[in-house]
């Protein structure tokens, strides 16, 4: 009675008996997915991928990537005989005289925003879980490099339709194009092919846009799942999990409605965006010429940061060997992308090399169980977001009425001082919440019943903590730290020697310590009691 | 007269005329009177108040000035340490202050902000104080309803206008943007058109003169044309989010693409299959 229809069983044995395929997905069909809300926010990166790649398609088959001027004919009446870039006045057709058109460029683009945005919530998760550590560097890494492409590929993007806005992000990138020393005239005229803006950019960031860095991506992105499919996901601490098993529902059925149905969810979240929000309305920037620029002029949101640090930038200049080097354009167009991109890519390896972790690891940290990790995670949100925010400057300035010259003194002094603040706050927070933990396991948590002794004190009764919770808190593990014990002569070890050894020794010590151990409290309900004493003889003099 | 059908002969008898002379007097009489009229509008506004019957409008505006201007900027409009001088900024620098709300200020700021008119300031009261200043030292006077009609405008070359000299400051729809040191410039969304005319000419606050040799006349009802039909635009792709540019999407792509679908992610995880 179970067995299927022969018009399937046939196909199936045919299929199975030349590719083996019955094989691939009964191991793979039933591959353990962990149920943590969030493992799914990669998945929104994945998702607004694939409906770029999808609009973006669309729109390919009306935009024509070229500088020629025309005159606008089209039916958007206050540009009406205007002179463009065919680019420009393609856009608009898009915009105005295809069926669907506007909505496909909206959709198209609020997925690109959500797309990096998406990239960034799974990148914070994996980094504060820790879920980097071995044997996931690699993985990291590509990850990391599919978010530095994801922004080329944004600006590429925003570039493309030539209007005035995207006119004044393409004179920034030649600006740093320009101010790279000694080099810098050459990267830009082979960039522009000539003066800017010369004739050929346009098309040229089209292929990039359409072709080769979607292709990377997409392969990158191959690669990253691959990965993540034969390592297995991390899992957060608790009940029955193990460095060695996976809980969680299986791919088929249960992950994959799960997984189709978020897509559903991010496909309409998008699709109500492009509807209802207006998003990079080019007909209202007008067509790009050099010498018009507009207020209010930023990039999308995952540039804001690179252009809150040129907007902060003290004016320095300097002749070297008679060579201009524009430090005003070069710093921080280079420095906050290196320290957020270099610094992220090598954390895996500085914090082994710290710690001296070769382990592999496949239960997650929670946060605030490596206090230091999550501080300096923190201390670089806070960096980021500073710059980010003053990108936004002039319309915090106009829109808040706050004096323009104090946003950006504001920014040059928080950027410095506020990842400082932000780490110490984290870290008392961390420590906070882990002695949160150790009184849970070790006092139990309020039940809310108090008790009168027959001495007349009261106290309010303390239960255990719920088994799940007990486990998942159980779950912390040691960070480990380098040994830097002398030995009997009082030789200390050979790696501790050097003043970089020394450093790291310190670094590892300061990393690792564990200041708030668990204390499982083997406790009757006798000693929960002793513990848990409210109003005892020394309060009450209080009063 | 090659072509017209008129011969040379023709009009040379009707030179000759009996009535010609007559003609000519009444056409020399009629274009003096009308240049006249065109080019001295000052006096005229006062004379035609009293040919009319109604009161002396530059007394009135005196009048007026004394009560409500005068405590800042002189008693004879000759400026003060805290207000400049009135004499020569003309009648379009009064409309423009006085209608907008701008003038009386309110309080010594950066720069003074538009805000609803005090009673007074009705628009009788603004023409009698404009003239009353005009009256003073000349200056660029009210542009007439026909100057700034945006339906005798062209939006697109207004619109090139427009980006090559305003949005630098006014957004590229005239939203507003930052200056330094606490000034700004202001949206362009409540402007009337003879306002936004009038700022062309006198360059109030921070702003500078964009005066009829640098943009034409013609030009500048372009300009107005293009900046009051974007600005009643509704925009095709729902909402304008504050038509100011990629800060407000990015602001939105978090707190309402992500967050929402944060939520849906919680949601999903948090549904488990019942325990049979």
């Amino acid at each position: 009675m179970n067995a299927p229809p022969k018009a399937i069983a046939g196909v199936s044995t045919f299929v199975d008996d030349r590719i083996g395929a019955g094989n691939f997905l009964k191991r793979n069909m039933r591959k353990i997915f962990p149920d943590h809300w969030s493992f799914l926010l990669g998945e929104i990166a994945l998702y607004s991928f694939i409906i770029l790649l999808l609009t973006g398609t669309f729109l390919t088959f009306w935009f024509k990537p070229s500088m020629g001027e025309v005159p606008y004919t089209g039916s958007y009446a206050p540009l009406y005989g205007v002179h463009m870039s065919e680019a420009y006045a393609s856009t608009l057709h898009i915009s105005f005289d295809v069926r669907g058109g506007l909505l496909m460029r909206q959709i198209h683009h609020w997925a690109a925003l959500l797309f990096v945005a998406g990239m960034t919530v799974h990148m914070l998760r994996v980094f504060f879980t820790g879920a980097y550590r071995k044997p996931r560097e690699l993985n990291w890494i590509i990850g990391i490099l599919l978010l530095s492409l994801a922004l080329i590929e944004g600006l590429t993007g925003y570039s493309l339709p030539d209007d005035l806005l995207s006119g004044a992000g393409l004179r920034i990138t030649q600006g740093v194009a320009q101010s790279i020393p000694i080099v810098g005239t050459y990267v830009s005229f082979f960039l522009f092919g000539g003066e800017y803006p010369g004739h050929d950019i346009i098309s040229r960031f089209y292929t990039l846009h359409i072709l080769l860095i979607p292709g990377i991506l997409l392969a990158l992105i191959t690669a990253h799942m691959i990965l993540m499919w034969v390592q297995k996901h991390t899992q957060m601490p608790g009940k029955s999990r193990t460095e060695k098993n996976v809980v969680g529902a299986p791919f088929y059925p249960a992950f994959m409605i799960k997984s189709g149905a978020f897509f559903l969810f991010t496909f309409g979240i998008i699709a109500l965006l492009g509807t209802f929000a207006q998003i990079n309305p080019i007909w209202l920037f007008g067509p790009y010429t050099p010498a018009d620029i507009s207020a209010g002029s930023q990039p999308d949101w995952y540039m804001g940061f690179l252009e809150g640090a040129l907007r902060i930038m003290p004016a320095w200049e300097i002749n070297f060997l008679g060579h201009t080097v524009t430090l005003s354009v070069l710093i921080p167009a280079l420095v906050p992308l290196g320290i957020v991109m270099t610094g992220l890519a090598l954390y895996p390896f500085l914090e082994q090399w710290v710690t001296g972790d070769r382990r592999e690891h496949h239960i997650a940290d929670r946060p605030r169980n490596n206090p230091h990790r999550t501080s300096i995670g923190i201390a670089g949100i806070t960096f980021y977001g500073i710059l980010w925010l003053l990108g936004a400057n002039d319309e915090i300035s106009a829109n808040f009425h706050i004096d323009l010259y104090t946003t950006t003194w504001f920014g040059r002094i928080a950027v410095f001082v506020g990842p400082a603040i932000a780490y110490w706050i984290t870290y008392r927070i961390c420590i906070g919440l882990q002695r949160k933990d150790a009184e849970v396991l070790s006092h139990g948590v309020e039940s809310g019943v108090i008790k009168r002794m027959p001495n007349g004190q009261y106290i309010e009764i303390h239960t255990p903590p719920a088994e799940d919770i007990a486990e998942h808190i159980r779950g912390k593990k040691e960070i480990p730290v380098l040994t830097s014990a002398e030995d009997g002569e009082g030789i200390p070890p050979k790696s501790a020697r050097t003043a970089l050894g020394r450093l790291r020794t310190k670094m590892s010590e300061a990393y690792g310590t564990d200041h708030v151990p668990l204390t499982d409290g083997h406790h009757d309900g006798h000693h929960e009691e002793e513990h848990a004493g409210v109003g005892t003889g020394d309060r009450k003099e209080l009063h | 007269m090659i072509g017209t059908g008129i011969s040379v002969n023709s009009i040379t008898a009707r030179r000759r005329h009996p009535l010609a002379r007559v003609a000519v007097v009444a056409l020399a009489l009629g274009l003096l009177g009308g240049g006249y009229a065109l080019a001295a509008p000052n006096g005229s506004t006062a004379d035609a108040a009293i040919a009319s019957g109604k009161a002396d409008d530059v007394a009135q505006g005196k009048s007026l000035f004394v009560a409500h201007c005068a405590s800042c900027h002189g008693m004879n409009a000759e400026g003060t340490k805290r207000a400049p001088t009135l004499i020569g900024v003309g009648a379009a620098s009064v409309d423009f202050q006085v209608s907008s709300g701008r003038m009386p200020a309110a309080d010594a700021g950066p720069q003074a902000p538009r805000k609803p008119r005090p009673e007074w300031a009705t628009d009788e009261a603004v023409n009698q104080l404009s003239a009353y200043v005009q009256s003073l030292g000349g200056g660029p006077t009210v542009p007439s309803a026909e100057q700034v009609d945006p339906a005798k405008g062209d939006p697109a070359k207004g619109g090139e206008l427009f980006r090559a000299n305003c949005i630098q400051c006014h957004n590229f729809v005239g939203a507003g943007g930052a200056l330094t040191y606490g000034k700004y410039a202001p949206s362009l969304n409540p402007s009337t058109p003879t306002q936004i005319y009038e700022a062309m000419i006198t360059g109030p606050q921070a702003m500078p003169v964009f005066n009829d040799s640098t943009i034409t006349p013609e030009q500048k009802r372009d300009m107005i044309a293009y900046i009051t039909h974007v600005r009643s635009q509704v925009d095709p792709g729902g909402s304008g989010l504050g038509r100011i540019g990629p800060v407000t999407e990015g602001l939105v792509a978090w707190v309402v693409g992500i967050s929402l679908l944060v939520l849906a992610s919680i949601w999903i995880t948090a549904k488990k299959r019942r325990a049979a």
